[in-house]
């Protein structure tokens, strides 16, 4: 196999495994490819994965799907990007193809409920353990502005359930302000 | 033609899907229960229950249920495509041209400023998701008697792994659920 195949491999590989345990929404999957593409494979850097998925966010679709196509493209191209579509989607295409045909055996499960009452906890444990490492790097920075998004946009969120696209337009409105700003006083070029 | 139909209707659904999970289900309701009546109210409300226990996006998780409900299996593959194209088309433009401009300062400046939000949203998404387990509902309505005891140790302990050991977030999936079903069967 020639590197580049590998690659692609290696990709379709680890979003498939990824996509076969998202559950509980598509953020899951931002601790899942930080672990996989930063930490295991060292393809992508901890920081950058959190601007592809801000990217993979300001675009319609499952968050899922968009990160995803962001890492493969990131990773290998155009090739890269259809690849890593593929595997994102080949899971619940084929598990839910199973599932409509005995989907009255499942729903009414009691056994299938226990599985997922004791996943729900351990979710809420991974997307807490990734806020925390995400939250600390943020803070560390330093940068006043970007603290003040954070807090503001958790507020905003979590009491006012402003919409995604709105708080993401308005974290990019003030990073072009904060930005312009310092271009103009020659801090940055 | 209803292959045609199948496609459309989910690539509807796709681009205008903004914000990912439950964003999606007006949607769907909408264009697949009253526009085209492919789906019965009942049979959407066992969607999102069936979405939850299954992995993978709502949207394609409907998508591939309604395929298959209309035309089998090759419905299923055409509609699931029919969602993910959007996603696919958009995403490519906005990575090519991300990828293309990140070094301008002014690219680089937005896209910094947008992590903080974010890590907000991440951390939206994960408060509502706690409330759901420790108190089986996600509003953010607080209920003492409601504290689900099993749940909240199962996450302290599932953190404490993740803290301490570093431990792939898959295992913590596998081996909750595995808890989640021997505990709870006994209980």
């Amino acid at each position: 196999m020639t590197r580049e195949k590998a690659v692609l491999w290696e990709l379709f590989k680890s979003t498939f495994r990824i996509s076969m345990f998202t559950f509980g929404g598509g953020y899951v999957i931002v601790p899942m490819m930080q672990k996989r593409f930063c930490d295991e494979l060292g393809w992508i850097e901890r920081d950058e994965m959190l601007d592809l998925v801000a990217i993979a966010q300001s675009a319609p679709g499952p968050i899922a799907m968009n990160a995803s196509i962001m890492v493969g493209y990131r990773v290998a191209g155009l090739y890269g990007a259809l690849v890593t579509a593929l595997g994102t989607m080949f899971p619940p295409l084929i598990i839910m193809t199973i599932v409509t045909y005995i989907y009255n055996a499942i729903r009414d499960n009691a056994y299938v409920g226990y599985v997922m009452l004791g996943m729900e906890a351990g979710i809420a444990a991974i997307i807490l353990n990734v806020v925390f490492d995400m939250a600390a790097g943020i803070i560390k920075q330093g940068n006043i502005v970007n603290i003040i998004v954070l807090l503001l946009s958790l507020l905003l969120a979590i009491f006012y359930q402003v919409n995604v696209v709105w708080l993401l337009l308005m974290a990019a409105v003030i990073g072009f302000i904060q930005t312009f700003i310092r271009i103009q006083r020659g801090e940055i070029e | 033609m209803i292959y045609l139909q199948l496609i459309w209707a989910f690539f509807r659904i796709g681009l205008l899907s903004f914000g990912g999970g439950y964003a999606v289900l007006p949607m769907i309701d909408q264009i697949i229960v009253d526009q085209y009546g492919w789906m019965t109210a009942q049979q959407f409300t066992d969607i999102i229950t069936i979405s939850q226990m299954t992995p993978g996006p709502i949207a394609i998780n409907a998508a591939t249920f309604v395929g298959n409900q209309l035309l089998g299996v090759p419905g299923g593959i055409v509609a699931t495509i029919g969602v993910c194209l959007p996603s696919l088309i958009i995403v490519l433009a906005l990575a090519y041209f991300y990828f293309k401009y990140q070094n301008l300062a002014l690219v680089q400046g937005v896209v910094t400023a947008m992590r903080p939000a974010v890590v907000a949203l991440i951390a939206s998404a994960g408060f509502s998701i706690i409330l759901t387990a420790f108190f089986g509902s996600g509003e953010p309505v607080i209920q003492l008697g409601h504290l689900n005891g099993v749940s909240v140790a199962i996450f302290l302990v599932s953190l404490f792994l993740l803290r301490r050991f570093k431990l792939d977030p898959t295992y913590i999936i596998i081996i909750t659920g595995i808890i989640g079903l021997v505990v709870y069967s006994i209980l």
